[in-house]
C-alpha cells in the first residue's frame, strides 16, 4: 500500500509543482508557436492524467478487494478466458483517445511549421543560423549583418530562421519561441517563429555535438521594430566587415562571446544546396545576388 | 615504443589508472583463485564448453549482472557530476565517454543480456524440449556477445572509450570529430555482438516453431514464449540493419568510404535512419519478452490463469508490427516536414492501443483472484502503474510538435528510463527470483529482497521524475554541467539522491544471492511457488535432460492442469535420452573474434589476416567435424530421477 500513496504524492507533487511554477520555460510561451505547442502538451498531459488515475484506482481497487489475505482459505479463484464486451472496451477506448490526439497532433503540426497565425500577409524576416564547434552564427541578408552567439529580433514580426551546420548535427532551440529542428551540414531546414513580448530568451543546442555541446548557448533578444532597426544602424556604422579570413578563424572548434560584424558569409561560404520546394523566389534572389557579390 | 602509443589513453585521469589496478588486480584474483582451488577444469568442462541452454543462460545472467555494475556505476558517476551547478568532477571528455558506454553497455550488453539469459533458461523448459535446436551454435551466440561485451569495456584503459553517444551519429562520429579509437570499438563490439544475437534469433524460432511438447499447438504456449517467439522474429528482421549500418560507418572510418558524410554524396541522416530502423525495433526486443515475464508472474501469483490470452497474443503481434513502423519518431525535428512527421505521428501513438490492451489484461488478471505479495509480484505490481506514466509520455512525445519542445530533452531521458527501468529492468529481477529455485533449487530471500525493491521503486521516482520538470524547464540531456542560473540544482540534486537509492537497492539484490546462497534451505520440492506453465512440471534444479518423459499438453497452463484436473503429462517409459556434445570450438572463435576486432580498432593488420584466417578455419573443421552427440542411458536417468525424488507421473 505504501507504493500507491509514495506514487500518488508524487503525482500530485509534480502536477502541482507544474501547475504552479509559471517559470517552466516550455509551459511559458513569448509567441504564437511556442503556445501552440504549450496548449498541445497541456491537452496531452490533462488527456493522459485520466489514463494514468484510472489505471491506478482499478489497480487499488484490485489489489485492495483481491489480496490473499483478505480471502477465504478455501477461495479458488475461477478461470476466466475473457469477455468480449470488456476486451472491446479496453480496445474501443484508447483508440478514441489516440485518435483524439492524433487530430490534436496534426493540426498543430501543421500550424507549426508554417507562418505563425496572424502574420501570413507578412514578410518575414530571414535569418540564417548556422552552427559550429561550439558556437551559433547568425546571418541577416536583408540587414548585411553578422552576429556570433547572440541574435536580435524585432517583436511582432515573423522571424523565418534558416538552419545549416559547419559540423556535426545540432538542434535549433529557443524553448519560449518554438520547437527544436536540425542544423545540418547537407541539407538547409526553417524555423518559423514570432516573438510578442520584448526580452531576453535562451536558445541553445540541445543536440550532442562534442566536447563544448554544454556552452553551446546563445542570447535572443525580442525588441520593438523601432529599436531593432536602429540596432541595426548601429551595428552598420560600428562593426568591422566580416572576412572569409576572419570567417574561418572563427569556425575553429572553441567558444567565443558575442561578436558582431558587417556583412556575412553567405557570399564567400554559402548554406548547402537547399531542396528546391522549401526555396521560395525571395531566396532564390538572394542567393543570385549572393553569387554576384562572390 | 611507436606501435604501443596508439595504446594511451588520451584523456587519462586518476580514476582511470585506479579502474586499470583494479582490473588488474581481479584478473590476477580470479586466475589465482581458480589455480589454488585446482577449478580449472571443472570450470572447462562445466561452463566454457558446454552446450546445455540452462548453464548458457545462467552465464548470460551472470555477465548481465557484471554490465549492470559497469553501467550502473557510469549513471552514479554521471548524476555526481550533475548534482550540482558548475561542478568538477568529470571534465565534458570524460562525462561524454561515460554517458556514452552507459547507453550502449546497458542496452547491448546488460538488458539484451539478461532478457536472451532468460530465454535460454526458460523457454525450452516451458515447451518441454531437451535444448535449443542448435545447441552448439547457442553456445557460440553466447560466446560472440561476450567477446563483443568484453571489447567494449577494455575500450576504457586501451585506446579510449566512444564518446559520440549511444546513437553515434555522424558526422560527429566520423574521424574529423571522433579521432580517437572509441567509435571503433563501439562499431567492432556492437558488429561481434550482433553477429551473436542474430544468430540467437534464428536458434530460437526454430525451437520454439519445430520442438513444442506433443499437444502443444502455437495457441497452447505459454505467455513467455510467444513472447519470446515474436522476439526473435523482430531480432532477425531488425539486427541485420544494425550489422549493415555499422559495416558502413566502419568502410567510412576506417577506408575513408562517404556513407555519412556531408560531402560527396554521403548523408549524415542515412545514419540516423539506419541506426533508429534497427533502434526502435530493438526497444521491443527488450520489452516484449519482459511483458512476458509479468504475465507468467501475475497469473502465478494471483493463482488465476491469464485474462484474455488471445488478445495478448494479438497484441504482441501487432506491437511487433507497429515497432516497425514508428522510427522517424527519434527525429522529428529533422526536417522531413509536417507530412511525414503526421504519418509517424500517428503510427506511434497507435503502439499505446495494444500496450493498453495488456496493461488493463494484466489488471483484469488479478480481478477475482487471490493475490500473494511475494517479490516477484511486487516488482510486477510496482511495474503496472510506472510503466504506464512511461507509456502516456511516450504518447506525449509521440505528439510531433510536442516533441520538438521535449527532444534531446531530460524529458525524453525521463521518459525512456520510465519505460525501461519499471519495464525491463524490474521485469529481470521478477524474473530472476521467480525462476531462481528452477535454476538453484533454493529460494532467494524474501524478506531481504523487498527491502531490494522498495529501495528500488522510490530510488526510481526520485531519480527520475524530477527529469521531465528539467527537461521541459530547458535542461538539453547529454550536458556535462550547467550553470547555477539554469535553477536546475535541486532537481538534479534530488535525482542522485534516486540514483543513490537505486545502487543501494543493488547491493541489496546482489547480497542477498550471497544470503541465500549461504542460508536459504535446500529442500524447496519442485513448485515453490504453486506455479502454472510446464517448466514447473521437472525437478528443482532442473536435471541436464530437462524432462525424463516428454511431456504431453493440451492447455498454457500444462502444470496446473497436471495439478488441479488430473491431466497425465508424462505417459509412457523412460527411455534413453540423445544429447549433444560439449565443444571448445565456440569459446576459441569467440576469442579469435575478439582479437579480429581488438586489431581491427587499431588497424594491427597482422592480428586481422591471421585471426580471420582462424576463424575461418574454425568454421571449414565444424563443416567437416562428425558429432553425433551422446545417450544418457535408462539406468542412469533412473538414478538421476531417484535422487530428486522420484519420476514425474
Amino acid at each position: 500500500m505504501k507504493l500507491k500513496l509514495v506514487l500518488l504524492s508524487l503525482v500530485f507533487t509534480i502536477t502541482t509543482v507544474l501547475t504552479g511554477c509559471e517559470s517552466i520555460l516550455v509551459l511559458d510561451p513569448k509567441g504564437p508557436q511556442a503556445e501552440t505547442t504549450a496548449n498541445v502538451i497541456w491537452i496531452s498531459i490533462i488527456t493522459m492524467s485520466f489514463v494514468v488515475i484510472t489505471v491506478m484506482v482499478l489497480l487499488i481497487i484490485v489489489l485492495l478487494r483481491y489480496r490473499a489475505s483478505k480471502q477465504p482459505d478455501d477461495y479458488e479463484p475461477p478461470h476466466i478466458e475473457g469477455n468480449p464486451i470488456v476486451e472491446g472496451i479496453i480496445v474501443g477506448v484508447p483508440i478514441l483517445i489516440v485518435a483524439f490526439l492524433s487530430v490534436v497532433s496534426v493540426q498543430s503540426l501543421y500550424k507549426v511549421e508554417a507562418t505563425p497565425e496572424g502574420y501570413e500577409d507578412q514578410e518575414p524576416l530571414t535569418i540564417y543560423a548556422s552552427s559550429s564547434n561550439w558556437k551559433w552564427h547568425f546571418s541577416y541578408p536583408e540587414q548585411d549583418i553578422e552576429t556570433v552567439n547572440y541574435v536580435f529580433i524585432p517583436t511582432d514580426r515573423a522571424v523565418e530562421f534558416k538552419l545549416y551546420s559547419y559540423g556535426p548535427i545540432t538542434s535549433f532551440w529557443i524553448p519560449q519561441l518554438a520547437g527544436q529542428k536540425y542544423a545540418m551540414a547537407d541539407m538547409v531546414t526553417t524555423i518559423n517563429l514570432a516573438a510578442e513580448a520584448p526580452g531576453d530568451y535562451m536558445g541553445r543546442n540541445a543536440n550532442f555535438s562534442g566536447e563544448g555541446f554544454a556552452q553551446m548557448k546563445f542570447n535572443v533578444t525580442a525588441l520593438s521594430p523601432d529599436e531593432f532597426d536602429t540596432w541595426v544602424e548601429e551595428i552598420k556604422s560600428t562593426a568591422k566587415p566580416l572576412t572569409e579570413e576572419k570567417f574561418n578563424e572563427l569556425l575553429e572548434p572553441g567558444h567565443l562571446g558575442q561578436l558582431t560584424f558587417t556583412g556575412t558569409h553567405l557570399g564567400f561560404s554559402p548554406p548547402p544546396e537547399m531542396k528546391m520546394e522549401d526555396m521560395n523566389m525571395e531566396d532564390m534572389e538572394d542567393m543570385e545576388n549572393m553569387e554576384d557579390m562572390h | 615504443m611507436e606501435f604501443f602509443e596508439r595504446f594511451a589513453i588520451p584523456h587519462p585521469s586518476p580514476m582511470i589508472y585506479a579502474s586499470m589496478v583494479a582490473i588488474g588486480l581481479t584478473v590476477i584474483a580470479i586466475i589465482a583463485g581458480l589455480t589454488y582451488f585446482k577449478k580449472w577444469g571443472y570450470l572447462w568442462r562445466e561452463w566454457l564448453t558446454t552446450v546445455d541452454h540452462k548453464k548458457i543462460g545462467i552465464m548470460y545472467i551472470i555477465s548481465a549482472l557484471l554490465m549492470l555494475f559497469r553501467g550502473g556505476a557510469d549513471a552514479v558517476m554521471m548524476r555526481l557530476q550533475t548534482s550540482v551547478p558548475d561542478n568538477t568532477f568529470l571534465d565534458a571528455q570524460h562525462y561524454n565517454e561515460v554517458f556514452t558506454t552507459h547507453g550502449v553497455v546497458m542496452i547491448i550488453f546488460m538488458a539484451m543480456a539478461f532478457i536472451i539469459g532468460l530465454m535460454n533458461f526458460i523457454v525450452p523448459l516451458q515447451i518441454g524440449a531437451r535444448d535449443v535446436a542448435f545447441p552448439r551454435l547457442n553456445a557460440i551466440s553466447f560466446w560472440l556477445y561476450f567477446a563483443g561485451a568484453m571489447l567494449f569495456n577494455i575500450s576504457f584503459v586501451i585506446g579510449g572509450s566512444p564518446d559520440a553517444g549511444w546513437t553515434n551519429y555522424y558526422p560527429l562520429a566520423n574521424n574529423e570529430f571522433s579521432p580517437s579509437v572509441g567509435v571503433n570499438y563501439y562499431n567492432w563490439a556492437l558488429q561481434i555482438s550482433g553477429i551473436g544475437t542474430l544468430i540467437t534469433g534464428i536458434n530460437f524460432i526454430a525451437t520454439i516453431l519445430k520442438m513444442r511438447a506433443p499437444g502443444m499447438k502455437l495457441m497452447k504456449m505459454p505467455m513467455f514464449t510467444w513472447t519470446a517467439l515474436i522476439t526473435n522474429l523482430i531480432i532477425v528482421f531488425a539486427f541485420p540493419v544494425l550489422t549493415v549500418a555499422i559495416l558502413m560507418g566502419t568502410l567510412d572510418r576506417q577506408f575513408a568510404t562517404n556513407f555519412f558524410t556531408t560531402t560527396a554524396g554521403g548523408s549524415d541522416m542515412m545514419w540516423a535512419n539506419l541506426f533508429w530502423f534497427w533502434g526502435h525495433p530493438e526497444v521491443y526486443i527488450l520489452i516484449l519478452p519482459a511483458f512476458g515475464i509479468y504475465s507468467e508472474i501475475i497469473a502465478t501469483f494471483s493463482q488465476r490463469n491469464l485474462y484474455g490470452y488471445k488478445s495478448m497474443v494479438g497484441s504482441i503481434v501487432i506491437i511487433s508490427t507497429l515497432s516497425f513502423l514508428v522510427w522517424v519518431h527519434h527525429f522529428f525535428t529533422m526536417g522531413q516536414g509536417a507530412l511525414t512527421n503526421s504519418i509517424f505521428s500517428i503510427t506511434t501513438m497507435a503502439i499505446a492501443v495494444p500496450t493498453g490492451i495488456k496493461i488493463f489484461n494484466w489488471l483484469l488478471t488479478m480481478w477475482k483472484g487471490k493475490i500473494r505479495f511475494t517479490v516477484p509480484m511486487l516488482y510486477s505490481v510496482g511495474f503496472i502503474p510506472l510503466f504506464t506514466i512511461g507509456g502516456v509520455t511516450g504518447v506525449m512525445l509521440a505528439m510531433a510538435s510536442a516533441d520538438y519542445q521535449y527532444h534531446n530533452t531530460m524529458f525524453l531521458v525521463a521518459h525512456f528510463h520510465n519505460t525501461i527501468i519499471p519495464g525491463v529492468v524490474f521485469a529481470m529481477i521478477a524474473g530472476l527470483t521467480y525462476w531462481w529455485p528452477k535454476m538453484f533449487g533454493f529460494m532467494l530471500n524474501e524478506k531481504i529482497g523487498k527491502w531490494g525493491f522498495w529501495f528500488m521503486t522510490i530510488g526510481f521516482c526520485f531519480a527520475f521524475f524530477p527529469m521531465y520538470i528539467t527537461g521541459l524547464d530547458g535542461q538539453a540531456r547529454r550536458m556535462y554541467t550547467y550553470s547555477e542560473a539554469s535553477g536546475f540544482g535541486p532537481l538534479n540534486m534530488l535525482s542522485f539522491f534516486g540514483a543513490g537509492l537505486m545502487a543501494i537497492s543493488f547491493i541489496i539484490i546482489v547480497y542477498n544471492i550471497y544470503y541465500s546462497f549461504r542460508y536459504s534451505p535446500r529442500n524447496v520440492g519442485d513448485d515453490p511457488w504453486n506455479a502454472r506453465s510446464l517448466e514447473w512440471a521437472t525437478h528443482n534444479p532442473v536435471p541436464e535432460y530437462n524432462f525424463a518423459i516428454a511431456p504431453q499438453v493440451k492447455s498454457s497452463e500444462a502444470f496446473w492442469d497436471y495439478k488441479k484436473n488430473g491431466h497425465q503429462l508424462f505417459k509412457g517409459d523412460i527411455k534413453d535420452i540423445h544429447m549433444p556434445n560439449n565443444s571448445g570450438q565456440p569459446i576459441i572463435m569467440a576469442g579469435l573474434f575478439f582479437i579480429f576486432g581488438f586489431s581491427f580498432v587499431f588497424y594491427i593488420w597482422a592480428g586481422v589476416i591471421i585471426s580471420g584466417i582462424g576463424i575461418l578455419a574454425c568454421l571449414v573443421y565444424r563443416s567437416f567435424e562428425k558429432d553425433d552427440g551422446h545417450h544418457i542411458h535408462v539406468q542412469e536417468i533412473k538414478e538421476t530421477e531417484e535422487k530428486f525424488g522420484g519420476a514425474k507421473k
